[in-house]
């Protein structure tokens, strides 16, 4: 094994401006002359009920392993850098942006996509909410949307905190606030933002009219 | 994204000495900040030590009467833990002010203290960055510095320590407990946790390579009203200007630390020891070797707005 000042003087030799700053400095860790071949893995995971097997390079999100390996494009990639929100799932009943987790890291997760929720035939609640409530208009980051907001009730139920509640002792209330607040990791570039704080509502079984009040 | 390969360790020891076995490895926790920045080539890490396993993921109660929360405890679970709400409401407020519900159910608290600045040059690999390679400059300083650093800076950068919850772990007093790759362990106590730039602004913080947070501990709960206002250009899901974590006493004393001004949680103990005689007092303390630029110097004002709502909220409370 090679010691961390021989590993930086071969980061001298590959002759680059940061490796000699680097050597100078060892608490960095030396720039590899050379990259490694990509490394792939066995990944098993619960998809929408259905398990599945597969081998994947390690680069692979969970986002690129749903639409480029299992053909569920349903899950959208919009920013691809947990900015936008368009790529939540649910991962173990928690909702996460799929784009910034590997798969490897989900070995034996259960994950739920939109595909997961309902079908055209058998919409989930939400869903009937969002088309009831015109909650979009281009639809790129409805099932990012739908996951969150499903999530989102879930989390009020629980009596789980947020960044608009007066008192932390007390359970957050079902307010067009607190939904708004929570749904706040969701980007709408049309800007339905108001139906689809309707058409959770609607799910939750808040009077729209009065909360608009 | 450069190639890795990946692990997952049994026992944080085991962690510790596989990280500090391979050159260029990293943990990975929830992996919601590394991995964008592994997206961008600002983080190449060549092989992935993931920690998930490692059990860490409790709160306890210390002997001393203070908690014990687990490194691998995720934000989400932290902010809704009854007895931090109770008793350390100051956390549970930073943290819900902070990221997406979707971030924060995956960030866990060792990794957002590990949280690496959003400075826009250090995220652009087109342009000079100290912190992000050594020895290439700063294209903040002279640059577009609106978000960056007004005090405790360098010649070398004036990037931010971007998070919420490190902010009231710094007022709370709070204790980084880690493990080394020879399996010994020790407590660094949070104002010794995140370096200032100087001239190694690569360095974030004092951990040594390999170095593995197990857990941070709060001291005993001390009273007072709990606060923290985040002021930031959009209402929720964006890094503060300014941030103000504060503890306030019935008399008016207190603790104060903010965020959003410097490359780590600001905390200056004689501004603490002048809360009684009001925000600007406490700011002109805090701030007084500040070094804004004209993009920025806003900072300084609006810190002692922000901290003069914080005590007229803690009075009506």
């Amino acid at each position: 094994m090679m010691s961390e000042i021989e590993i930086s003087r071969r980061g001298v030799l590959a002759g680059s401006a940061a490796a000699a700053a680097i050597a100078a400095a060892p608490h960095v860790e030396a720039q590899p002359a050379k990259a490694l071949p990509p490394a792939t893995m066995p990944v098993s995971l619960t998809i929408n009920g259905k398990r599945r097997d597969l081998t994947l390079d390690t680069r692979t999100t969970l986002l690129d392993t749903l639409r480029e390996h299992l053909q569920l494009t349903g899950t959208k990639k919009g920013c691809d850098h947990g900015q936008c929100g368009a790529c939540t799932v649910i991962v173990n009943g928690e909702r996460i942006n799929s784009c910034l987790s590997l798969a490897v890291q989900h070995q034996g997760d259960e994950v739920t996509t939109i595909e997961g929720l309902g079908t055209p035939d058998k919409l989930h609640p939400m869903q009937a909410a969002f088309v009831r409530h015109d909650g979009y208009q281009c639809g790129y980051c409805t099932p990012g949307q739908i996951c969150s907001a499903i999530a989102v009730l879930d989390e009020i139920k629980r009596g789980d905190p947020s960044h608009v509640q007066a008192d932390l002792t007390q359970r957050p209330q079902l307010t067009s606030l607190e939904m708004r607040e929570r749904m706040s990791g969701n980007i709408c570039r049309c800007g339905a933002y108001s139906n689809i704080a309707e058409a959770m509502a609607d799910v939750a079984g808040v009077d729209v009219k009065e909360m608009e009040a | 994204m450069k190639p890795f390969t990946y692990e997952r360790a049994k026992t944080p020891a085991e962690a510790a000495a596989a990280v500090a076995r391979q050159p260029g490895a990293k943990f990975l926790a929830g992996g919601t900040n590394l991995l964008d920045l592994m997206k961008l080539e600002i983080e190449t890490p060549r092989h992935l030590v993931d920690v998930q396993d490692l059990k860490l993921d409790r709160i306890e109660p210390t002997s001393d009467g203070g908690l014990r929360i687990g490194a691998l405890v995720t934000n989400t679970k932290l902010a809704a833990d009854t007895r931090v709400r109770r008793d350390y409401g100051v956390l549970t407020r930073a943290i819900v002010a902070g990221a997406s519900g979707q971030l924060r159910n995956k960030a866990t608290t060792a990794g957002n203290l590990l949280q690496r600045t959003r400075c826009p040059y250090f995220y652009d690999p087109n342009m000079p960055c100290n912190k992000r390679k050594p020895g290439s400059g700063c294209a903040a300083i002279g640059g577009y510095s609106r978000q960056l650093a007004v005090i405790g800076s360098s010649d070398h950068c004036i990037a931010t320590y971007p998070g919420d919850m490190a902010v009231a772990m710094r007022v709370l007093d709070a204790t980084v407990e880690t493990v080394k790759a020879d399996g010994t362990t020790r407590a660094i106590p949070i104002a010794d946790f995140h370096r200032l730039p100087g001239d190694t602004p690569h360095l974030d913080n004092n951990l040594e390579a390999g170095e593995l947070i197990t857990a941070v501990t709060l001291p005993r709960p001390i009273g007072g009203t709990h606060h923290y206002e985040k002021v930031r250009d959009r209402a929720s899901y964006a890094f503060a200007l300014v941030s103000v974590a504060a503890i306030i006493q019935k008399d008016g004393s207190g603790r104060v630390a903010f965020g959003g001004v410097a490359h780590k949680p600001w905390r200056v103990e004689a501004a603490d020891d002048v809360m009684t005689q009001g925000a600007a007092a406490v700011t002109a303390k805090a701030f007084a070797d500040a070094r804004p630029t004209d993009d920025n110097a806003f900072k300084i004002p609006l810190a002692t707005r922000a901290l003069a709502a914080t005590i007229a909220e803690g009075r009506s409370a």
